[in-house]
């Protein structure tokens, strides 16, 4: 398991996390307004948004596409059995790729699922993707056995997280 | 959620793409943002609401990593049969912490994220996912984190 860096987060992040996090309001002071739900001054909400920022907490503010909305129409997750030996070293060198949004190191679910490298690559078309998948299975080289990519053929859920209102 | 092709004139792409890198923690943000843009905060505060009721973005807020406080983000994966689609589809998407959920190509045709707050509840929530949906769920918590960046220009 990944041993992330806990950072300190009080009973008011996590009230701001829930007041905020289906989205932002669409009003000229938002932050002013969420501190009305809350019982806090703006100031006191842009300073706790900002200590999340700086923590990592919060990861950004800002919009999330549809990217089928925006032509990326294929997304593709591509999957590697990489030699346990190289796959710290080759992931890295996956996830420098330019193209490539998120890499992770899985674990394989044997005998149905021998892969443990997880790469996103995204295109206007699959043919488009092609040369991209080409490119990670030039990085890996013989380090990888086998591999496959799993395109998205609908996104059927795109909340994000939703934390509840606790115990 | 099939939001086909979409007509996107040339400021709502520079506002997708502006607003994909990050948004200004100011007492008047939309105003701070329309500014860059040169444009004005009421026709902002107007294209951000047309592009979300459009579906052409998801949603436009703070994004947290929640395992920074002790949380996770989880991706699963199971098999549903065509006769039970849609079913096991609604049954994972019900669950309120289900955050992403894709129809992908392959055996293993449901991929889905479960973001929980503390990281002891997810045997639980994997077991009522599997209770509710009838399917076994596989669970592929991350082991190493390589990149993670997004951005999708408009």
């Amino acid at each position: 398991m990944p041993t992330p860096t806990t950072a300190s987060f009080d009973a008011t992040d996590r009230a701001l996390i829930r007041a905020s996090q289906a989205g932002l309001p669409l009003v000229a002071a938002p932050y002013k307004q969420l501190g009305e739900m809350l019982g806090l001054s703006e100031q006191e909400v842009i300073a706790h948004f900002e200590a999340m920022q700086a923590s990592g907490l919060l990861r950004r503010i800002g919009a999330v596409p549809n990217h089928y909305a925006l032509g990326w129409r294929a997304n593709g997750m591509t999957v590697w059995d990489v030699a346990d030996e190289q796959v710290e070293m080759l992931g890295e060198r996956v996830g420098a790729l330019p193209f490539v949004s998120h890499c992770y190191k899985r674990p394989r679910r044997l005998p149905h699922w021998p892969y443990n490298l997880f790469a996103m690559v995204h295109a206007r078309t699959v043919a488009d993707a092609h040369p991209l998948v080409m490119q990670i299975q030039e990085v890996l080289g013989s380090a990888c056995r086998a591999h496959d990519v799993l395109w998205s053929t609908r996104i059927l859920k795109k909340t994000g997280l939703r934390i509840g209102p606790g115990d | 959620m099939s939001a086909e092709e979409t007509t996107l004139d040339a400021l709502d792409r520079r506002i997708i793409n502006d607003l994909q890198r990050g948004f200004p923690l100011t007492p008047n943000p939309y105003a701070d943002a329309a500014k860059a843009l040169q444009i004005d905060e009421a026709e902002l505060l107007a294209r951000l609401k047309s592009l979300l009721d459009r579906g052409i973005l998801t949603r436009f807020g703070p994004l947290f990593q929640i395992e920074r406080a002790g949380g996770r983000f989880v991706l699963c994966a199971c098999h549903a049969n065509a006769e039970r689609l849609a079913e096991v589809i609604a049954a994972i998407n019900a669950r309120p912490e289900v955050a992403h959920h894709y129809e992908r190509t392959h055996y293993l045709n449901l991929w889905f994220v479960v973001a929980i707050e503390r990281a002891a509840a997810l045997e639980d929530v994997l077991a009522r996912i599997e209770a509710d949906a009838g399917v076994a769920v596989l669970a592929f918590p991350k082991e190493r984190e390589f990149f993670v960046n997004l951005y999708l220009p408009a």
